[in-house]
């Protein structure tokens, strides 16, 4: 083996072995998908193509919320095997807001609290099998909370 | 980072007639910043946010979450498991874009 090349294998084998365990997390987490300002960008990144509505996801959500930063969202899914659940806000700068995802006897329900830059729907996604179903809410904002 | 960082509730709800879950419920501490935001001196706050949510129970994955900049500041999250017993371990851990983490375990009752 020439010097040259031992320095190349060496350098390459440092590289992976410190870089590899820092990006353990980086890999899981979507940038593509989370850093997108388009919805349907959002959407192809997480390789959905096509998707029924369906109102067996059930979405709870104020009408109308006084300040966008805190607004309470519950979704439901009755459908049935559903493994995921995406929630997206269509006018936020970043319109994907989260990405669960449901194993070993958790079920399809979640609750937890978003921030809404205007007046926008809310556009959930569930995977169930290699099927997407979709529902949304409108919410009207009063006060910004994306800043 | 110490437990301070999240607050966490796991309590066996409902009857065997309608059937019974375990509902856990987490406060999280964290700024959650999006980098669009300046300070008092007009300068950008730098993205601070977390980006992964896992929560085991008795060891075994139940649920994996990515999440982006538009959860609310001090995340909160509630997830029903109906495989947990009182007394088994249910665990949540988070890591953020700057490579912090907290863990918080806690026994069903």
């Amino acid at each position: 083996m020439q010097r040259r090349d031992f320095i190349k294998l060496i350098s390459g084998a440092f590289a992976l072995a410190f870089i590899a365990p820092m990006n353990a997390f980086a890999a899981i987490w979507n940038k593509a998908a989370f850093e997108t300002t388009k919805l349907n960008e959002a959407e192809k990144n997480l390789e959905i193509n096509s998707e029924k509505l369906s109102q067996e996801i059930l979405i709870t959500l104020p009408d109308k919320a006084e300040n966008g930063a805190i607004v309470q969202i519950e979704v439901k899914s009755n459908i049935p095997n559903t493994e995921a659940i995406s929630i997206l806000v269509e006018k936020n700068p970043t319109p994907l807001i989260a990405h669960f995802k449901f194993s070993n006897g958790a079920e399809p329900f979640v609750v937890t609290r978003i921030k809404m830059a205007e007046t926008s729907d809310v556009k959930v996604i569930v995977k169930a099998g290699n099927q997407y179903f979709t529902n949304a809410k409108n919410v009207v904002v009063l006060e910004n909370g994306c800043g | 980072m110490t437990s301070d960082n999240m607050k966490m509730r796991a309590q066996l709800k409902g009857d065997a007639a309608s059937g019974s879950y375990t509902e856990v419920k987490v406060l999280m501490s964290h700024p959650m910043d999006t980098g669009r935001k300046k300070d008092d001196f007009d300068r950008l706050i730098p993205a601070h946010f977390v980006q992964l949510v896992t929560a085991t129970l008795n060891g075994k994955t139940v649920l994996e979450a990515q999440w982006g900049t538009g959860i609310s500041k001090n995340p909160y999250l509630t997830f029903r498991l109906t495989s947990a017993k009182i007394g088994d371990t249910i665990s949540v851990t988070w890591h953020d874009n700057l490579g912090e983490t907290a863990t918080q375990n806690i026994i069903v009752t």
